[in-house]
């Protein structure tokens, strides 16, 4: 509880703190850190707990994005219709898709997940009418009302501050509640569970589903956040890049998703733009590369494995 | 749509078709007996595009390079098996998948840090740089002409190394069930090293041969690998015969999508909305068809699977 | 525990990548452009042509010590944004340039208004920001995206063609270059076809153009695409079987060095031609090919200029570029002021250049070497046709 105390008060404080020292600049990359903290959390509960290798999960964080662009641009930006609407479609999107492909188990899943979410990206790239390849810019932020102006970064980034810990709060919930004790169990040993008597499929389906429908709302903050959405968002290296961020932080720990985002992303902008790497930052690529080559082969539980041993599930 | 038109497409098809064969085959093997899902496949056929266009400039000549370009990547690859794929065999899919993805990028910056971040250049062989006649007057791009050759004889190649041979007997005993051949006394470790050899100098010769018709440059493995991922799945994991049938079915379906369909569309929509919805469209196909397969015969088309 | 050490050196390692607060008594310029990939010869030349002028300068612009910071935006619009944020944002830049596309131009543009930032466009000038978008932020030193492509028509209608097939990348030069032909050509079109941005093989293209039969084809393929579609255009026999126009674009030095005697000619339009007789042209040229040992290309004399452009507009408001009016009157005013190697020009009321586009061909020197020649000239003083919607004083 303390940490975590601790951890929120760091949170709070880090904006004041860039705005003392002039770096407006950070606030921005903050909140893009913590947007992909929800995501990957996201993906962390299907592939982490719920041991469902979806390699097409970036779809469902598209698909929000481009919910909440394309109302935005048919004159719809209000924070109550677009963000629902973005969770409503993302949450859909991942009934249908896990019910397809929760028929099928192993590489086959990883495979078919992968279709899937190549099938959105081009449809979202055949929408010419909506930017097709070249994306879409978003005229403004949503709007939420009650005189919040969500363009001002402060707010912005408590927002979506608030908005991660409400998400971080339910999942914990979830998990030490009878789903994520289900789920723990389908994960340990499927076959038992099926013998117990639970409706694995249905559980699965449903912990497929919540987590596409967080992904859409990660999707909707990253739309607004920076104005712009293309295909790429859906593009199967998307994925990859969420899955690095799970493992890097701890896949099946409850901080993967957040610390593998906050890893992923500050190794990035340290390396690719580094005044003090000069040309060699240009291959920023390498480090984060061996980096993850090393992690997946000596330390599968990631970072956050390292940091503390005990698991949720013994 | 005319004969000539009709014609030059199914060509154009097949070429794509052949050389997706050779991406797909070395993928398949892979994929079927050592039960490894290698996404830096992609990153080997653009070694390969790169070695072969060092090569080129090294020796003057496009024959010459070839096999160069072969032997090395299929070093390349032997040295990648023998000294880090092979700890990855046991572990998970999860465990291949983000491996191998921190292999791509681990290739991507080697390659722009040895060759520079630039699309460097590889041209026809003097000879095949102008069009062939063909019968009833048409004429095409004699180098294409060379591709559909090369991919064609090395098919026929692999089928009789894989069904005539010793080697591709253990390869097919390998692919079928593992435990087994091993129990029957296969050195499996030198197999492996020898399949995961052979598909890393399929993936250079399609690199070498596409290279003078796309560009060889950072990145160019990614997006033709997952195609070839789309093809083991249709013809079936771990099946050459697979492998060949799903590549030309994905290449025909791809080039007739990019052809046909923008033609058809013109007609309803605006030529700039028609030229985005066709390609869209056929790619949204070939993956439709790979969930069907999934869904309805998840072994694909031709099982190597007893 | 760790968790928070982590988080605390993380916060470090970040601080310690924060940049310097800026001086006011230098110019720090946001160069973002296309510098690797098919179509990184592209943003290259633009490069080196800018850094020549600079360094003919001494290093510095309007008298101001200069640091160009460059960033790569791979030709993807998402991470031009990313970019271009970081350029504003973090690195403080007072002045950008540098984008070779337009979708990255559209991309970003919405960053860098909202920063107040003026961006002089060495290249892409898109139709939807010259035109009823503009805005005293935005001027270019290259040419309105239509220039190439009007001139281009003009030439095809006055050869006489009876129709013309065309095709461009789907993306908006690529509509932007339909629509100059057009006007241009005036004339029938039998086709329009776009084709995927970066996209490498032609053959579907090329099956379909060969069928067709057409009058006269006009490609407008820049960078790798052209390299590509020429060689394949030439490997599929169509250059002896159909008659090609291109813009300059697709003609130029990073093409001619990739594909070479095949292109031998091919005619195409242009802002400007190695051979074009000015003293500013000649001294450029010389010192362009001391410095880099090769030919100029277009690109190249684009960045030069802007760089010009830059020099002259900072020296007439003494270095205080944040004098916003009188910093935008300054550039507006600046190619009067300075002989540019493309000749005389000026800027019209919505940012874009007034100037004449010529007629190439791509011949040999008197070296042996492969240039654009000039032929002649097919619109003088041209007027950007989007310069009409735009509604600024």
């Amino acid at each position: 509880m303390k940490k975590i105390a601790v951890l929120i008060a760091l949170a709070c404080l880090f904006p004041l703190a860039m705005h003392a020292m002039g770096q407006y600049f950070y606030i921005g990359f903050a909140t893009r850190v913590l947007i992909y903290a929800m995501a990957a959390a996201s993906l962390n509960l299907v592939l982490g707990y719920g041991g469902m290798v979806s390699f097409g999960h970036a779809a469902f964080f598209g698909a929000g994005a481009y919910i909440v662009g394309i109302l935005a641009v048919e004159g719809v930006s209000s924070v109550w219709i677009a963000w629902p609407a973005a969770i409503a479609v993302a949450a859909l999107a991942a009934l249908i898709i896990g019910a397809l492909s929760l028929r099928t188990r192993g590489v086959y899943f990883i495979m078919i997940t992968l279709a899937f979410a190549q099938m959105m990206y081009y449809v979202f790239v055949s929408m010419k009418a909506y930017g097709g390849d070249d994306g879409l810019s978003l005229p403004t932020r949503s709007t939420p009302g009650f005189g919040i102006d969500l363009r001002n970064d402060f707010v912005w980034y408590y927002l979506v501050l608030a908005l991660l810990a409400a998400v971080l709060y339910l999942l914990h919930r979830l998990l030490h509640a009878r789903f994520g004790r289900v789920i723990g169990a389908i994960q340990e040993n499927e076959t038992r569970a099926t013998a117990i008597g639970y409706p694995v499929y249905g559980y699965k389906l449903l912990c497929f589903v919540i987590s596409g429908a967080i992904a859409g709302l990660a999707g909707a903050l990253i739309a607004n956040h920076t104005g712009y959405v293309s295909p790429s968002l859906l593009h199967w290296i998307q994925s990859g890049t969420l899955m690095i961020m799970v493992i890097l932080g701890g896949v099946g720990r409850f901080w993967g998703g957040p610390v593998g985002a906050a890893v992923l992303l500050t190794l990035e902008e340290v390396f690719s733009g580094s005044p003090l790497l000069g040309d060699y930052a240009l291959h920023w690529q390498l480090p984060v590369g061996v980096i993850l080559l090393l992690v997946v082969l000596f330390a599968p539980q990631g970072i956050a494995g390292l940091v503390k041993k005990k698991s949720a599930f013994a | 749509m005319t004969g000539i038109l009709f014609l030059e497409q199914s060509l154009n098809g097949l070429q794509f078709g052949l050389m997706l064969f050779l991406l797909a085959a070395g993928l398949t093997l892979v994929f079927g007996i050592m039960d490894m899902i290698n996404l830096a496949h992609g990153s080997l056929y653009m070694i390969g595009a790169y070695l072969m266009a060092s090569f080129v400039q090294a020796t003057g000549s496009f024959w010459l390079a070839l096999p160069l370009a072969l032997v090395a990547t299929a070093l390349v690859g032997a040295a990648l098996e023998v000294t880090l794929l092979r700890k990855l065999y046991e572990r998970d899919h999860l465990t291949q998948v983000l491996a191998t993805f921190a292999l791509i990028l681990i290739t991507n910056e080697v390659v722009r840090l040895v060759w520079g971040p630039q699309s460097i250049m590889l041209n026809a062989p003097a000879g095949l740089t102008g069009p062939v006649e063909l019968p009833g007057g048409m004429r095409y791009a004699s180098y294409r002409l060379a591709i559909i050759a090369v991919g064609a004889a090395v098919a026929v190649l692999l089928y009789f190394l894989v069904t005539k041979t010793r080697v591709g007997m253990l390869v097919r005993a390998g692919a079928s069930n593992r435990e087994m051949a091993t129990a029957m006394g296969v050195n499996i470790q030198r197999l492996f090293t020898a399949v995961f050899a052979l598909g890393a100098a399929l993936c250079a010769l399609a690199g070498a041969m596409l290279g003078p018709i796309f560009a060889v440059q950072v990145g160019m493995g990614e997006s033709i690998l997952i195609l070839a991922f789309v093809v083991i799945v249709i013809g079936g994991i771990g099946s050459i015969r697979g492998a060949f049938v799903g590549a030309l079915l994905v290449g025909l379906v791809d080039t007739m999508g990019r052809a046909l369909l923008p033609i058809a569309f013109a007609k309803m929509f605006s030529p700039q909305v028609a030229s985005n919805l066709g390609p869209a469209l056929s790619s949204i196909l070939i993956y439709v068809l790979m969930a069907a397969v999934l869904v309805f015969r998840p072994q694909g088309l031709f099982p190597a699977r007893g | 525990m760790r968790i928070k050490a982590i988080a605390v050196a993380a916060c470090a390692l970040a601080v310690a990548h924060l940049s310097s607060v800026q001086a006011a008594n230098e110019l720090k310029i946001g160069f973002l452009s296309t510098l690797s990939g098919p179509a990184g010869a592209i943003g290259i030349e633009i490069r080196d042509g800018f850094n020549l002028a600079l360094k003919m300068n001494g290093g510095k612009l309007g008298g101001l010590p200069t640091e160009v910071v460059f960033a790569d935006d791979t030709l993807n619009p998402e991470l031009g944004k990313q970019l271009a944020e970081r350029l504003l944002k973090r690195d403080r830049v007072n002045l950008m340039t540098g984008v070779v596309f337009s979708n990255v131009m559209l991309a970003v543009w919405p960053t860098i208004q909202a920063e107040k930032i003026f961006y002089i466009a060495p290249n892409s000038t898109p139709t939807r920001i010259s035109g009823e978008g503009c805005t005293p932020y935005f001027m270019s030193a290259s040419w309105p995206n239509e220039g190439y492509h009007e001139a281009a028509g003009h030439y095809a209608k006055s050869k006489g063609y009876k129709s013309a097939y065309l095709i461009a990348p789907n993306y908006p030069a690529g509509k932007d270059a339909t629509s100059g032909f057009k006007r241009g050509f005036g004339g029938a079109i039998s086709a329009e076809v776009y084709t995927k941005l970066n996209q490498l093989d032609y053959s579907a293209e090329l099956a379909q153009i060969r069928a067709a039969k057409p009058a006269a084809l006009y490609a407008f393929l820049p960078g790798g695409m052209g390299i590509n579609f020429v060689k394949q255009f030439v490997a599929a026999g169509l250059s002896s079987e159909v008659p090609l126009v291109v813009p300059g674009f697709v003609s130029d030095q990073d093409i001619v060095r990739a594909v070479g005697e095949p292109m031998l000619g091919i005619f195409d339009t242009a802002h400007w031609a190695y051979d074009l007789d000015n003293d500013a042209n000649r001294k450029f040229v010389a010192a362009f090919e001391k410095e880099f040992n090769r030919i100029p290309s277009v690109f190249a004399e684009q960045g030069y200029t802007t760089a010009l452009v830059i020099d002259n507009a900072v020296r007439a408001v003494k270095g205080k570029i944040e004098d916003e009016k009188a910093f935008h009157k300054a550039v507006m005013g600046s190619p009067g002021r300075f002989k540019s190697p493309r000749g005389d020009w000026k800027f019209a009321h919505n940012g874009t250049p007034i100037q004449d586009y010529y007629l190439r061909v791509v011949a040999k020197d008197n070296k042996g070497r492969i240039v654009n020649k000039k032929i002649g000239t097919v619109m003088s003083a041209h007027v950007d046709f989007w310069a009409k919607e735009c509604k600024m004083k």
